[in-house]
């Protein structure tokens, strides 16, 4: 598997890319958002309280007129309101995540259960040396702690490499890297992913429609992550090669390596997130001060991310409009729940006479919640490694699954109280890593046992 | 159509389908406790006798039983603690979802993850070749493992409905006629592969808890009898 083994050098980049930015997001600076929210909040209440049946997302920026005079006597009363406006658009945001975590979860377990080949050995990474083929399990434990520690390190240097580009504005470089990855992606597993599938279900192709399928399939995919495309279907690529990779991950990392490595990248996200001299936390900031968005293919959005080259409002509004037009066209929100949902469509129509502010309800619903794409390789790889080497099959593919989603849940309500980029992957990783080993081996045979007496707890 | 159920009723609200996946993880974690006590103890007997094995089963499945009614009742304090957090956050004072809603939604929960560990493997396993109960055990064996679990998947629905009444009203005999309930429908299904003595009683027991958690969301036969004559 050598030529396995020279492709996963670039492979690995848009791994350890993915990886590093899983959860970078900034959040919103809420100084002028606050201001906004301080305008707008009389218009708010009326069309909250108008749209109280509808699915809890009032859209509190509908109207527009924001009176300079309001804001100082409301200040203090609507940073509450903001608060809860943040938290109440929690339910949505966290089922715009559940989706696409989910939909990606069952893509890999899919592949795992039915395609026999990955889940055979052949081969390792050159970034994890050390075989799990011993003897003695003191020397299988060994093996697999310098395997993780070789990847975190490969990991860290990458990220800080990222980083470092992208502090010194290479960003040609950086573009040029990301294209490069995702072009293998998108093209080479693809190419290995559909021979396998078609292998496996003994469907005869020729070559010249393989190609034919596979240029469409990785042209319309580089076009939509780095360029502009539909929000679905960019969505749907990234899960897509978020499967892929968490497919080749399970598929070439050893199986002890495998679990200690997610434990250790969880801990390592948290680090890099959360300690102010963290890699992760660096890029955010970065991107932050410079109001940039962070590279559209390493990030999930829920929402459309708003392009250059939309009308801005008029512009005779005032200063505080002017700030927030201006962060509006580079910031993607990442990672925290905006206040605006994307059902505010409907509610443009009964506003005629306002379409500037139509135009900026329009700017300010298509936000979402963002999370990074290693996020959902990593979670796509514990519960594809559930599914492939777990012997109780089903219940524990399932415990795991419930683990991550109740972990995604949790981060997201950390995310609404803390109102700052946080790392993904801890909580659910842990929670993950937890049902697994004693789904494994606790539940299993108690559910067994019940199962062949056919009782019914 | 415990599937369906989820469709037509939980899918719509983000709200309530976090509700449910919370149910199933709790579900799930008073399973993970209950198969530990229960492995323990297997560890700690002697595997070769059979009675005891079995005993320690019976036993098993039983605190199983009483750890889920617990977990039941956390959830339910931590529903509450969230309904008050919602009510509190919402602009007009009365919260997104009531109480009811989200015991029926608990419910489905429970009764889904509970659903899903009994059945999935039989069904996975349903997919390959194979002849029922060719050892001599029953050829019923996967009909009977549908309908039970099917039946399982209601009761716990409405024992989330019913419980969490009894809970809002303090009456605790609500709550321990669902935990009497419970221990009864495991407790017949030891009664297997003699599946008269297992089904019957437990659609039975369905039967009446269905119609008790009816009455209490604020049903009545006139209701019914409306809803069912307007639509034909």
């Amino acid at each position: 598997m050598i030529t396995f083994m020279n492709n996963s050098d670039s492979e690995e980049e848009p791994c350890n890319e993915r990886t590093s930015l899983m959860s970078a997001e900034s959040p919103p600076v809420p100084s002028y958002q606050d201001g906004l929210q301080a305008s707008e909040a009389g218009e708010a209440q009326a069309h909250r309280k108008r749209r109280a049946g509808s699915s809890r997302g009032p859209n509190n920026l509908a109207g527009g007129e924001m009176s300079g005079s309001r804001v100082p006597v409301r200040e203090s009363a609507l940073e509450n309101e903001e608060e809860e406006l943040t938290l109440k658009y929690g339910a949505k945001h966290v089922i715009m995540l559940f989706v696409p975590v989910t939909l990606c979860m069952i893509v890999v377990v899919a592949t795992i259960k039915s395609v026999r080949f990955y889940t055979e050995k052949n081969g390792q990474l050159i970034y994890t040396p050390f075989s799990e083929d011993t003897p003695s399990v003191g020397q299988r434990l060994l093996n697999s702690v310098l395997n993780t520690i070789i990847m975190i390190s490969v990991i860290i240097v990458m990220t800080v490499f990222l980083v470092l580009l992208y502090k010194y504005r290479c960003y040609k470089f950086i573009h040029g890297w990301l294209i490069l990855s995702s072009l293998m992606l998108l093209f080479l597993f693809t190419y290995i992913y559909l021979g396998e599938v078609l292998k496996t279900y003994n469907v005869a192709m020729d070559y010249p429609t393989l190609f034919i399928v596979i240029w469409n399939f990785g042209a319309v995919g580089m076009i939509c992550i780095h360029w502009k495309g539909p929000l679905q279907l960019q969505q749907a690529y990234l899960i897509m090669i978020s499967a892929l990779m968490a497919l080749v991950f399970i598929k070439y990392l050893p199986e002890w390596s495998a679990w200690v490595i997610l434990g250790a990248i969880s801990i390592y996200d948290l680090m890099a997130v959360l300690c102010p001299k963290g890699p992760l936390r660096m890029l955010v900031e970065t991107a932050q001060e410079r109001n940039e968005p962070i590279f559209p293919a390493l990030i999930y959005s829920s929402a459309m991310m708003w392009t250059v080259g939309m009308a801005k409002p008029d512009t005779a509004r005032g200063p505080s409009q002017q700030t927030w037009d201006a962060a509006e066209d580079g910031r993607e929100h990442l990672r925290s729940p905006s206040h605006a949902e994307s059902q505010m469509s409907e509610r443009r129509s009964p506003v005629p006479t306002r379409p500037v502010t139509s135009l900026e309800e329009l700017e300010e619903e298509e936000r979402g919640v963002k999370l990074g794409l290693g996020d959902f390789i990593f979670y796509s790889v514990l519960v594809g490694k559930a599914a492939a080497t777990a012997s109780g099959d089903w219940n524990t593919t399932l415990a795991c699954f419930v683990a991550i989603l109740i972990g995604l849940c949790l981060t997201l309500l950390l995310l609404a109280v803390f109102k700052k980029a946080l790392p993904a992957l801890p909580i659910s990783i842990t929670f993950g890593l937890i049902f697994y080993f004693s789904t494994d081996n606790l539940v299993r045979p108690f559910m067994d046992t019940l199962a062949s007496h056919q009782l019914y707890i | 159509p415990a599937f369906g159920l989820f469709l037509f009723t939980i899918a719509r609200d983000p709200l309530r389908i976090i509700i449910l996946i919370a149910g199933a993880f709790f579900w799930l974690v008073s399973l993970l406790l209950s198969s530990l006590i229960w492995f323990i103890a297997v560890k700690a007997s002697d595997p070769q006798d059979e009675r005891l094995q079995k005993g320690l089963l019976i036993f098993g499945v039983m605190f199983s039983v009483l750890l889920q009614e617990a977990f039941r009742f956390l959830y339910y304090k931590l529903l509450r603690k969230a309904i008050e957090g919602l009510v509190a956050l919402s602009e007009d004072g009365c919260s997104p979802i009531s109480i009811q809603q989200m015991a029926y939604v608990a419910g489905v929960g429970f009764g889904l993850m509970s659903g899903a560990f009994s059945m999935i493997n039989l069904l996975a396993d349903a997919l390959g070749p194979g002849t029922v109960g060719i050892h001599g055990d029953s050829q019923l064996y996967f009909l009977t493992s549908a309908f039970m679990t099917m039946v399982l998947i209601f009761l716990h629905t409405f024992w989330g409905i019913l419980f969490f009444h009894g809970c809002e009203h303090r009456r605790w005999w609500e709550i321990a006629a669902v935990v009497v309930m419970h221990l009864t429908v495991s407790g017949s299904s030891f009664c297997n592969p003699l599946y008269v003595g297992s089904l019957v009683p437990s659609y039975l027991l369905m039967a009446a808890a269905a119609a008790w958690a009816y009455l209490l969301s604020g049903g009545s036969a006139q209701n019914l009898r409306r809803f069912l004559l307007c639509k034909c």
